[in-house]
């Protein structure tokens, strides 16, 4: 196959996915989750074809993948692989576990809606236009709010509310910013694109690049639930469905972190623009401290998950920081593994949820017993992303940690793994809460329904711990040889 | 470096900027719903001059589709959407409640009007050769925090979604003075991006009064931590 079909082939299945399941109610779930695996296998090809190749432009410049959108690509394909699969059961135990009016769950309403917003989360490595990306994030939050508000409660609904009302509000401060740097790479007389931008940043003036920097990081920021701009994530994750959380903590968040990480080399390049670094590392640190303080005293245990994807969110931008002095390996491959991962926690929380009838977690105790397979999926979820070995995020935090101290930035470094520790010691206490307490003294643990674990969900939870497990400490060739490219791509420019 | 324009073009988008501001006002401190809607479809109108105006001036014939778009979208498409989807709420002569009253809110305003005249200020210079990037620019920047303040500040959800619509008026009030060449896929792009805005957060707007019997999504606090 032509590679510079690729990203349109990429853009047109989930598109056909959500027509095919507008059609038939039934069907709907069948026709997702073939059109997710054929965009897993196509992205895979359009990554392996970056990797041994070098970039694909297609459509006269409309569309770009580079190694560090391939690299983001092949998370986004993956997690809505498996959310469209987890679903399908999830979808339904939900129904029994709430014992809704509904007899059905509203397959013809959640379908389509997964499959468009998971094109628009595609088509932000994808399109080449700066102004584009923006559209492409914006429409995130357009087509993911009522997949928030999926459950039609008072509670989802103020979930959905907040969650559109702030990241719309971060979306046009944004597009001020990306409208000024469409204008600087324009002057420069370079296309803006993120090479136009490159090429065109030592010429930008330094004012005008540092305050579309600003509005980018207010901007995205709220999208990314960079602290103080965070506080839609958690009602929103405790609110949507675990399969929609296993998206937008997984991938959505990324994809406005992409849009940050991506301005660096431009910042760096600017001779205007001393140390960039700082602003990524004070950013970073502030989110991720506050994220550690929030988790030791969260009382849901989706909201505890929310506030782990603030804190990784807070890791990737110190690590760009730290890592802009030596390379940023750990800073990508953290991106790359924080979406599988994080989709594995969001998928166990799901199923305690249904098995427990709550999220509360002085409520959720004895997992393992009343579900071997739902809580050892917790633990090891929790485990595997509070960065514990022998999982994927432990190469990747372990690596930034070695960058910081190697190349002697002990405060930052050392803050960081201070927040990471606190972090890691609250999530371990209240998974291993939730999966071994005893349930003795909880009334509502004994009268709770016995639902039966969907097979579906087990599956996708099957399919979602092979690379959270088997990437810990084994890389194939090519994988590897991507994640330096795209490492590259995040360095200063020469 | 862009052609010299006339006197008499600067003065009139210095007008038109400060009717701009003046409807963005208004959306801010109305009382009534179908005023503040009002008021965004003036203010999408004096977006739409200020592009005809540009496009005269500096001979951008892209301004003039930036025009067409914001006009059938803004002050034409919008409305229609939010009369589809939450017709009562915007059409019912509702009075809005805030969490501020009016003299302290345009206070606060002329606070952020400062701040963004202060953070455009070191750019204009920069600006070799842009004429109306002085106009434009800083009132653009101003429109994008008055919209952010009043999406904080209104405890009503389609006032919140006209406090949104307004910053996207500044941002592009802003832009269109130094960007005259958005390609026609991203100008049909971002054509299409303002209604489906509009009728995704009127839809969710419904959906709340159906279930909460309200709009009024300041009273919508159960999701906290505690």
């Amino acid at each position: 196959m032509n590679a510079d079909c690729l990203p349109v082939l990429i853009l047109l299945v989930p598109l056909s996915g959500a027509l095919l399941a507008l059609l038939n109610r039934w069907a709907a779930p069948y026709f997702s989750v073939l059109a997710a695996f054929i965009t897993l296998l196509l992205g895979t090809s359009a990554a392996w074809h970056v990797e041994a190749q070098g970039p694909i432009h297609a459509s006269d410049g409309l569309f770009a993948l580079d190694a560090l959108g391939a690299l983001y690509l092949l998370p986004v394909c993956f997690v809505y692989f498996t959310s469209s699969l987890y679903a399908i059961g999830y979808l339904w135990a939900r129904q029994q576990e709430q014992a809704s009016d509904e007899a059905e769950p509203r397959y013809r309403q959640y379908f389509p809606l997964m499959n468009v917003f998971a094109l628009v989360i595609l088509a932000v490595p994808l399109v080449a236009n700066l102004a584009l990306m923006w559209i492409a994030i914006e429409l995130t939050t357009v087509f993911s709010a009522f997949l928030v508000a999926y459950e039609d409660r008072a509670e989802a609904l103020e979930a959905a509310w907040k969650y559109v009302a702030l990241t719309s509000m971060g979306a046009m401060i944004a597009l001020l910013g990306v409208l000024m740097l469409y204008y600087g790479t324009h002057a420069a007389g370079q296309a803006p694109t993120w090479n136009g931008l490159l090429r065109a940043a030592p010429h930008i003036s330094t004012p005008l690049l540092l305050l579309a920097f600003v509005l980018w990081l207010i901007g995205f920021g709220a999208k990314t639930g960079l602290v103080p701009m965070h506080t839609w994530l958690p009602d929103a994750h405790s609110q949507a469905p675990a399969s929609v959380c296993a998206v937008l903590s997984g991938v959505e968040t990324s994809a406005a972190l992409y849009m940050l990480l991506r301005i660096y080399p431009a910042l760096a390049a600017n001779p205007g623009i001393h140390d960039p670094a700082a602003w990524y590392m004070t950013a970073g640190l502030i989110t991720v401290g506050s994220a550690a303080f929030m988790l030791i005293q969260v009382h849901d245990f989706k909201r505890m998950f929310a506030y782990s994807t603030i804190e990784h969110m807070g890791i990737i931008l110190t690590a760009c920081g730290i890592g802009a002095a030596v390379h940023e390996q750990g800073t990508v491959y953290q991106l790359f593994a924080h979406g599988f991962t994080k989709s594995f926690c969001f998928f166990a929380a799901g199923l305690a949820g249904i098995i427990f009838g709550t999220q509360e977690i002085a409520k959720a105790r004895g997992l393992i017993s009343r579900s071997p397979a739902a809580g050892w999926a917790l633990v090891l979820g929790t485990l595997a992303i509070a960065g514990a070995p022998p999982f994927a995020l432990f190469l990747s935090e372990f690596e930034i940690l070695y960058t910081g101290y190697s190349s002697g930035q002990y405060l930052p470094t050392g803050l960081l793994t201070a927040f990471i520790v606190i972090a890691f010691i609250a999530l371990a206490y209240q998974a291993t809460r939730i999966a071994f307490g005893a349930s003795d003294n909880i009334p509502e643990q004994h009268s709770a329904p016995t639902i039966k674990i969907p097979r579906s969900s087990l599956a996708a939870m099957a399919i979602a711990f092979i690379p959270m497990f088997v990437f810990g400490f084994y890389l194939p060739a090519p994988l590897l040889h991507l994640v330096h490219e795209a490492a590259l791509m995040l360095e200063v420019p020469a | 470096m862009m052609a010299p324009v006339s006197a008499i073009m600067l003065s009139i988008d210095g007008s038109i900027a400060a009717l701009f501001v003046i409807f963005g006002l208004g959306v801010m401190v109305s009382r009534q719903m179908l005023a503040s809607l009002r008021f965004f479809m003036w203010q999408a109108s004096a977006l739409t001059a200020s592009a005809l105006a540009l496009a005269y001036a500096l001979q951008a014939v892209n301004l003039l589709w930036v025009a067409l778009i914001t006009f059938t979208t803004k002050v034409i498409a919008v409305p229609l959407v939010l009369r589809w989807a939450a017709g009562e709420e915007v059409y019912g002569r509702r009075e809005v409640d805030q969490a501020m009253g009016i003299p302290a809110s345009v206070l606060v305003a002329a606070l952020l009007a400062l701040v963004g005249w202060f953070a455009v200020a070191p750019v204009l210079p920069t600006l070799h050769g842009v004429p109306f990037a002085a106009i434009n620019l800083p009132t653009g920047l101003i429109m994008v925090l008055w919209g952010a303040f009043t999406v904080a500040l209104r405890r009503e959800s389609v006032a919140q979604l006209m406090g949104l619509l307004i910053m996207e008026n500044g941002a592009f009030f802003g832009s269109i003075a130094i960007v005259h060449n958005l390609t026609v896929i991203a100008e049909i792009a971002a054509a299409v991006d303002v209604p489906i805005v509009a009728l995704v957060i009127g839809l969710l707007i419904r959906s709340i009064r159906r279930v909460t019997g309200s709009t009024r999504v300041g009273t919508l606090d159960k999701l906290h931590e505690r």
